[in-house]
């Protein structure tokens, strides 16, 4: 039964993502790149992995989403289409390298294999130690917070750059600018 | 989009469940899936939420930007904050164990303390980004 669920799964996911490359209209590609969040999130959900699909599903299905919408009430919802001339040799770079990460995959142990390395470097320290160190019972939340909490430090961080980036880009700093410049405002000729 | 009537009374009814949910994800991230993160993120899709069916500006009324943009840095210096408070306290940085008298009630405070950073930075961080990018549009988005 999980076997099929993980086949049906997977087979969406292929249609989804090959429908995004061939699509035109952007406003149904961001519409099915949430359902690819959405069924990536429910296959989260059947390898037991709560707390990825949570943040999938909030993130990728909902909050991108919208801010790709947002994007395109911005600019147009269609894409400008470009011919290009066939190149061999660009289909043999893309052969090549997808039948090498093809390859790669047979030396990757089975999944859910108890004897693969994942399963042992640190996980057991976790599994053992988590409930006596912290009393927490979400592992998950432990690992995130506490035994990794530099890690976590740097990702809230990554997302206050980004805000601050948006804020530069988009004109969060063009207050100040108008602010620092309000003398030359209203005389465009004194300006150099 | 203020005329349309079912999606102005279900948003009504759905923005005060949502936050709630986003508080409950946020404080139950302990013991059950969720966390700081998520709860941001849920957070910030009822501010959008409401900016969509009310208007940027009665939006703007409700969530200032200025409180928002603030809240950005507030929740990331209460993450390095509860570093250094156990650096103080004379453990380590972001060592929680040294929080409090017991290790163990340390942890649970840092823990706590720490995802209430992140969800306050995520939340604010989704709806600044979202009224950039609704500002510079038309008005009503």
């Amino acid at each position: 039964m999980i076997n099929f669920i993980h086949i049906f799964l997977f087979t969406f996911l292929a249609i989804i993502a090959i429908a995004v490359i061939r699509m035109r209209d952007l406003f149904a590609a961001v519409m099915l790149m949430g359902i690819f969040s959405l069924l990536s999130a429910s296959l989260f959900t059947v390898m037991d992995a709560v707390d990825v699909a949570f943040t999938e599903a909030s993130v990728g299905a909902g909050i991108s989403t919208i801010l790709m919408l947002a994007t395109l009430s911005l600019t147009t919802s269609k894409e400008s289409t470009l011919y290009q001339r066939p190149r061999p040799l660009a289909l043999v770079v893309v052969v090549l390298t997808g039948a090498a990460l093809v390859y790669a995959t047979f030396d990757m142990p089975r999944y859910g294999d108890p004897a693969a390395p994942i399963n042992h470097h640190v996980a057991d320290y976790y599994i053992a130690r988590t409930m006596d160190d912290t009393g927490v019972p979400n592992m998950v939340t432990a690992i995130l917070a506490s035994y990794r909490g530099y890690d976590t430090f740097g990702e809230t961080t990554v997302i206050f750059t980004a805000c601050v980036g948006v804020m530069l880009l988009l004109g969060g700093a063009r207050t100040f600018y108008r602010w620092r410049h309000r003398e030359d405002a209203g005389d465009p000729e004194a300006r150099p | 989009m203020i005329r349309h009537v079912i999606l102005r009374v279900m948003a009504k009814m759905l923005i005060p469940l949502i936050m709630l949910f986003a508080l409950y994800v946020q404080f139950h991230g302990d013991y059950g899936p969720g966390g700081g993160f998520q709860a941001g993120v849920i957070f910030g899709a009822a501010i959008i939420l409401f900016a969509l069916i009310f208007g940027l500006e009665r939006a703007k009324q409700a969530f200032p930007p200025r409180v928002l943009e603030v809240l950005v840095a507030v929740g990331l210096m209460i993450y390095g904050g509860t570093g250094l408070a156990a650096i103080v306290k004379g453990g380590n940085f972001l060592g929680y164990g040294a929080l409090a008298h017991d290790p163990v009630h340390g942890q649970h405070l840092g823990i706590l303390l720490v995802e209430l950073g992140v969800g306050i930075t995520v939340a604010s961080v989704m709806s600044t980004i979202f009224f950039h990018f609704a500002g510079r549009g038309r008005a009503d988005v």
